[in-house]
């Protein structure tokens, strides 16, 4: 069911057992003839943890979606797409939605090394340009992927898009640069959440000085009006909890 | 015979005790206790109490039988009204409902009718749930949309009526606001579950994880139906919009009720989903959310809860019981006291709280009197957490994702007195309808939009027949 109205930049929310927590996940492809959704994770906390435990044909309790709004798929002209860690799982549907849309696709992936680089062969099918970024070099440039959009923003005639999803730091080093430039910017927050359908309030973020509700307003925003600090403040808010939770379960 | 001029009591948890755990705080009538406080009633000929009822439960009729000691009698004419009586007796503000008119009040208090509700849903429960009579069906088809208190209404009304009729649920738990708002100690779960269970032995399925407006939309739920029924509650809580409210131990009430309750966070890591609040919670407004709020603060553990509210103690939302209840388990009311910002440390942790204190002048457009700030007299309270429990508007998704839908000022779904909506065969009702307000209200608009919407289906059928015999006619 979620297959068939799944859309680029949606997400899940999940639930291992009875006793889990609802986590929000979004969608990294969906094949709507097989009915199949993919969500590609990192293990970063207990019930992440668990599901990378589960094998082919264990099931979970929960899975409803999908949730938010889909991205705006149009023809804006030249587009760069970025992604940075296990965010390029996201990007992806929307790279290739972009690109059938008839835009010039600049895709830049960033990992920490090559082992971690997660669809390039797949984004790449639907990029015009592709570069990738590692922290440690082994693959692609050594660096940030803000270092090379500063060289695609320096050598290009003209950017009409950036499209950013990854780690927040990520996602407002980006912001910022583009803001320079007054590329609009559109990135897809992440935000602790609860219910994921508009009703306990818990991934409020603020934008342009506004309270919004990423699970029915977003996830994606205007990435120059976002408040990333809070975001970042607001997504510590369990991490002592979610720790204790981790050892006392031994889950590792 | 003279009239006892006052309720009998219901026997509860001490309040030293009762914040030291989740369970409910009364233990509710015997067996002999509800038959003298049903003879208290004077089966008067104009029965005010049953205009007083959202339901309209035949009150003197199942009270008669408690007084003769019939309750299996008494439960059969409560059920044929209400689906959801144990929830009811414990959450209705019958104060200002059927007690509220009740005739005895000219010499004493009511007649304990919320007492003798939940009385008899308990009895009926420890003793079995009798299986409904299987109504012959009309092969009609209804899905309601939210498993809440309008949508089980709703549903058990259809049901009973011969409708086939499927519940959408976006959550993976029935109940609505009675699973994730409303706490264990005034709403066990299992009592939820229990009248849940009821409902579906109607013949009522519910499905969950299924989120109307995204999994599925509403316009394919009008093809596939014959009537669908929107009960999807409020939803986005508000805020109080002052500086530092996106703070870390800043929540919602929502949130704050939903990972306790819901979620069950009480038990945490039991279960997975954490809550932490620290020694002293604040928490803004004075409804029965706030209510449930600040007691459910006191029993994770905080040393201190406060209620802070702008107005004075005589406009408080809350029902009476409810502040009663939270005076004695040691919640600190602080009255006319205005949040202005909110201050945190280094970390973004919430530390202070700056008040200003109110006074009240001339009524506003809501009746009651408008709070207006005393100049120079903020006040800085240390607080932990603060929970912001001040009202929320109804569930964007399906005003949002359905077209054409007549939506009112503040996100609501417009709807005549019947939950019939400007779109045909689309009824609505409950805080969806009316913006936030009681369980027991939800649960008579269900209850008048299943009679709508039984309506509705029957002419639509009586219409497909005529045509369908037009048409063998015309050949």
């Amino acid at each position: 069911m979620v297959a068939k109205k799944a859309q680029a930049g949606q997400f899940v929310i999940l639930r291992i057992d009875e006793k889990g927590e609802r986590i929000p996940l979004t969608i990294a492809d969906y094949d709507r003839e097989q009915g199949t959704i993919t969500i590609i994770f990192m293990e970063v906390g207990k019930t992440t943890k668990q599901l990378g435990t589960l094998n082919v044909g264990d099931t979970i309790e929960n899975f409803a979606g999908p949730l938010g709004v889909a991205s705006e798929v149009k023809n804006y002209g030249t587009v760069v797409c970025v992604g940075g860690g296990v965010g390029i799982a996201p990007l992806y549907p929307i790279v290739r939605a972009l690109k059938e849309a008839g835009n010039y696709i600049i895709s830049i992936l960033g990992a920490k090394n090559k082992k971690l680089l997660l669809l390039e062969e797949e984004i790449e099918s639907f990029s015009d340009e592709i570069y990738i970024t590692t922290d440690d070099g082994s693959k692609g440039h050594k660096g940030f992927v803000s270092d090379v959009l500063q060289k695609q923003i320096d050598n290009k005639e003209k950017i009409d898009m950036v499209m950013a999803i990854g780690p927040v730091i990520m996602m407002k080093v980006v912001a910022d640069l583009t803001k320079k430039y007054d590329i609009k910017t559109l990135v897809s927050l992440n935000p602790i959440m609860v219910d994921g359908t508009g009703m306990c309030g818990g991934c409020r973020v603020s934008v342009g000085d506004k309270t919004k509700f990423a699970c029915v307003d977003g996830p994606e925003f205007d990435g120059h009006e976002v408040d990333f600090n809070n975001l970042m403040l607001r997504n510590r808010r369990f991490l002592k909890e979610e720790e204790d939770a981790c050892k006392l379960k031994e889950v590792k | 015979m003279t009239v006892k001029k006052t309720k009998h009591a219901m026997p509860e948890q001490e309040p030293k005790e009762r914040i030291k755990n989740f369970k409910e705080v009364p233990y509710g009538y015997d067996e002999e206790t509800a038959i003298e406080e049903a003879k208290r009633c004077l089966q008067c000929k104009n029965k005010p109490c049953m205009e007083g009822c959202p339901v309209e439960i035949d009150i003197p009729c199942f009270i008669k039988y408690i007084a003769e000691g019939d309750f299996d009698k008494a439960a059969e004419i409560i059920k044929a009204k209400n689906s959801l009586p144990a929830v009811s007796g414990r959450v209705c503000p019958y104060e200002e409902q059927c007690e509220g008119v009740c005739t005895i009040k000219k010499i004493g208090e009511p007649v304990g009718i919320g007492r003798l509700e939940r009385f008899i849903a308990d009895y009926e429960r420890k003793k079995g749930v009798k299986n409904p009579r299987k109504v012959k069906s009309t092969g009609n088809k209804a899905a309601i949309i939210g498993a809440g208190p309008a949508g089980l209404t709703c549903a058990g009304d259809l049901a009973k009526m011969g409708h086939e009729v499927t519940v959408f649920e976006a959550f993976h738990a029935p109940g609505g606001v009675l699973m994730y708002g409303i706490p264990e100690f005034r709403l066990p779960k299992e009592i939820v579950k229990a009248e849940v269970e009821y409902i579906k032995k109607l013949g009522v399925e519910i499905k969950y994880d299924v989120v109307v407006g995204k999994t599925i939309s509403t316009e394919e739920l009008l093809d596939k139906y014959d009537a669908v029924f929107v009960g999807t509650g409020a939803g986005l809580p508000r805020f109080l919009n002052i500086p530092g409210e996106n703070l870390d131990g800043i929540y919602s009430a929502n949130e704050f009720l939903t990972r306790v309750n819901m979620m069950k966070a009480y038990k945490f890591p039991e279960y997975d989903t954490p809550i932490k609040i620290g020694d002293i919670v604040a928490t803004f407004g004075a409804g029965n959310v706030a209510m449930d709020s600040a007691r459910t603060a006191l029993r994770l553990g905080a040393k201190k809860s406060y209620i802070i509210y702008r107005r004075s103690d005589v406009e408080m939302p809350a029902r009476d019981e409810e502040i009663e209840h939270g005076k004695e388990e040691g919640i600190i009311f602080k009255l006319l006291t205005n949040p202005i910002r909110f201050i945190g440390d280094d970390k973004g942790r919430l530390k202070q709280v700056v008040c200003i204190k109110m006074k009240l002048g001339e009524p506003d457009e809501s009746g009651r009197r408008r709070p207006i700030p005393i100049s120079d007299s903020e006040e800085v309270i240390d607080i932990d957490t603060a929970i912001i429990a001040i009202g929320q508007n109804p569930n964007p998704l399906i005003p949002q994702t359905m077209k054409g839908l007549k939506i009112e000022k503040w996100g609501n779904i417009a709807t005549d007195k019947n939950g019939r909506t400007n779109i045909p065969g689309l009824f609505a009702g409950g805080d969806i309808a009316t913006g936030a307000a009681t369980v027991i209200l939800a649960m008579g608009a269900g209850k008048r939009a299943a009679r709508a919407m039984d309506e509705y289906m029957r002419s639509k059928k009586l219409k497909t027949n005529i045509s369908k015999k037009h048409k063998v006619l015309a050949y």
